[in-house]
């Protein structure tokens, strides 16, 4: 049971002995990671294990001491600017907190990354776009004018959502999409993820703390532990490793519940 | 037209018929061939290999306006279609309009009334806040005030010496080139030391401590209300009056008397050196006649104004971080706002107590 795929496969997001250290403290070390295309890949680890250092390893905020980082086939470390922005238009991010420029209307935050690649688009037409991601993002269109302050939480979440999904990525990071939500806007949130990834063919990495999401979308599961991601499967088949943090984190009393939902 | 269609598009009449891929990169031309091709339209989408939902969108948009017809889609274009129809629902993208003028002004009129009030309301609160550490003297936050102390008044005496001193080499300069020309040179002493003690020195000190911890004021309490630590303090039962405000304003009440007293003795400094040097008027005589023509009123004025000046300040700075709710942004605003008050506010009250001083002839 290999965390990597064999050579032949081509994974969407292919990570090799990456390393990260902030001054003497070690959070990643010969870290290894592949992410297939087309799947919902949940990452999980205790606080501190450094899921979104991988996480912005990964998107390229956050340059890793060492090791090679391949998005969408591009190596990611080292790259021009220029080149760099062509691959970021491939790919979306839902930040923990939504990050939604807050001067900005939740239509106008969605047509930003429109403007910024495409300005030739016209008005016209972005804000036509900016309409349908937001409704496809599960939001009433009154919201289209409204600004961030004046939303709850989880329709802040799914403003973040309609901006990732601006420009069609084929792939899509989610920071703890859930964390903060009712239990209610949670699940909605789940499978709204769930169905866009199934219609827009999206790849999902999904970083979360939440067991219900995990068994609800996810179809592979990644355990980040001692630096390094352990272990990478289906929730059922990590159930049988015996590594002690992956038994007390699904077989716990609210593991054992979210399996039983 | 041929110039935005890809080699391998078709356009026969009113036939459109894209090929490759249908996706945002090539979304803006593709919107302009549609807009060209004469009605009725059809749109044949078997040479389309790969479609975003930019493209889609760009399809229904043509059935759903002009009635187009869709042939040759594959089962997953039509899905894709489908799924882009069913999230058809126009939305409002504008805040919502600009006002008229007429609108704008009364926003405004109540707006500087609602802050007026506010003001007054926070100032209530103060006293309040005043009379209840009289009652609880144990209360009473030593270590912040004499911190403050150190904050607003001791490190603020590097840039406000050097503001003060370069100030009274200039008055000393214009004056001493104005004067000349009667002969009356020896005056400038008298326009050095009057303006500095009475006006220039407690006024720019207090522009000065406005810009420097009047900001800062709103700014610390500002993000203290963000991130819910004012909220926090009330819960435990501490008073953010008591444990932010009272500090603060005391303070700065009395470190301004001391920093515009500093401010005069740097400006009169300054305009001794420049008397020395460019006029030759020694030292010793400079002082005895600044001792002879400033009157003991003159620097009652200055350092009477001074800590009202400071109150005002800290009033205003403090009123303005308590104002500051929901976002980021508004730190930036209310920390302007402050500054702007505060010096306005001083300015005013400058003016009344020069009419005052000057009616009970402390002329």
């Amino acid at each position: 049971m290999s965390i990597t795929l064999p050579d032949g496969a081509s994974p969407i997001i292919k990570v090799r002995s990456l390393e990260n250290r902030f001054g003497d403290q070690i959070v990643h070390q010969d870290l290894d990671l592949d992410v297939r295309r087309g799947e919902i890949i949940g990452v999980v680890g205790g606080s501190g294990t450094g899921k979104s250092v991988l996480m912005r390893s990964v998107i390229g905020l956050q340059t890793p001491t060492a090791g090679s980082v391949e998005v969408l086939g591009e190596n990611m470390i080292g790259r021009e600017e220029d080149e760099a922005k062509n691959i970021r238009r491939r790919w979306g991010i839902l930040f923990q907190n939504g990050a939604l420029f807050s001067t900005l209307t939740v239509a106008e935050n969605v047509e930003v990354p429109l403007r910024e690649y495409f300005p030739k688009l016209g008005t016209e037409l972005m804000d036509e776009i900016a309409c349908y991601k937001i409704s496809m993002s599960g939001l009433p269109p009154e919201a289209g004018n409204k600004y961030p302050s004046e939303l709850s939480g989880g329709m802040r979440k799914r403003a973040g959502l309609a901006r990732a999904l601006a420009l069609d990525p084929e792939l899509l990071f989610l920071d703890e999409p859930t964390a903060g939500l009712d239990p209610i806007g949670a699940q909605a949130f789940d499978q709204l993820i769930r169905s866009l990834q199934k219609k827009l063919d999206l790849t999902v990495f999904l970083i979360t703390h939440d067991l219900d999401s995990l068994y609800a979308i996810c179809d592979r599961v990644a355990v980040l532990a001692d630096r390094r991601v352990i272990a990478v499967d289906t929730i059922d088949r990590l159930l049988q490793m015996d590594h002690p943090w992956i038994q007390e984190y699904f077989n716990g009393p609210r593991g054992r519940a979210a399996a039983a939902a | 037209m041929a110039a935005t269609l890809a080699p391998s598009d078709q356009l026969n009449g009113s036939i459109f018929s894209p090929a490759g891929a249908l996706t945002i990169v090539r979304a803006g031309s593709v919107a302009r061939e549609l807009e060209n091709t004469p009605d009725p339209l059809t749109i044949d989408l078997s040479r389309v290999e790969r479609m975003d939902t930019v493209g889609a969108w760009l399809i229904h948009r043509s059935v759903r306006d002009r009635g187009a017809q869709v042939t040759g889609a594959s089962s997953e274009l039509q899905e894709l279609l489908r799924q882009v129809a069913e999230a058809d629902h126009p939305a409002p993208v504008r805040p919502v309009g600009e006002r008229g003028a007429v609108a704008e002004l009364g926003a405004w009129t109540m707006e500087a009334g609602r802050t007026l009030v506010g003001l007054l309301g926070f100032f209530g609160a103060t006293l309040v806040g005043f009379l209840n550490l009289i009652r609880h003297p144990k209360r009473f936050r030593y270590n912040a005030v004499v911190q403050r102390f150190d904050v607003v008044g001791v490190r603020a005496l590097g840039i406000i010496g050097l503001m003060s001193f370069l100030i009274g080499i200039v008055i000393g300069q214009q004056g001493a080139v104005q004067l000349q020309q009667f002969g009356a040179e020896v005056y400038t002493i008298n326009l050095i030391g009057r303006i500095t003690v009475r006006e220039l020195g407690p006024l720019m000190t207090a522009i000065m401590v406005a810009g420097r911890s009047g900001s800062a004021f709103a700014a610390q309490i500002g993000t203290m209300k963000i991130t819910e630590e004012v909220d926090a303090m009330r819960t435990i039962g501490v008073s953010p009056i008591e444990a932010l405000v009272i500090p603060r304003l005391i303070a700065t009440v009395i470190m301004m008397p001391l920093l515009a007293f500093w401010a005069m003795l740097m400006a009169i400094f300054g305009g001794g050196l420049f008397s020395w040097i460019s006029l030759e008027i020694p030292p010793l005589t400079y002082v005895q006649r600044i001792a002879e023509v400033v009157p003991a009123t003159d620097l009652w004025v200055g350092l009477i104004k001074a800590p009202v000046f400071g109150f005002i300040i800290a009033l205003a700075g403090c009123f303005q971080g308590m104002l500051v709710a929901n976002d980021a942004e508004q730190v930036g605003l209310k920390t302007t706002a402050a500054v702007v008050q505060s010096i306005f506010l001083v300015i005013i009250l400058d003016a009344v107590f020069a009419i005052f001083f000057s009616s009970i002839g402390w002329i």
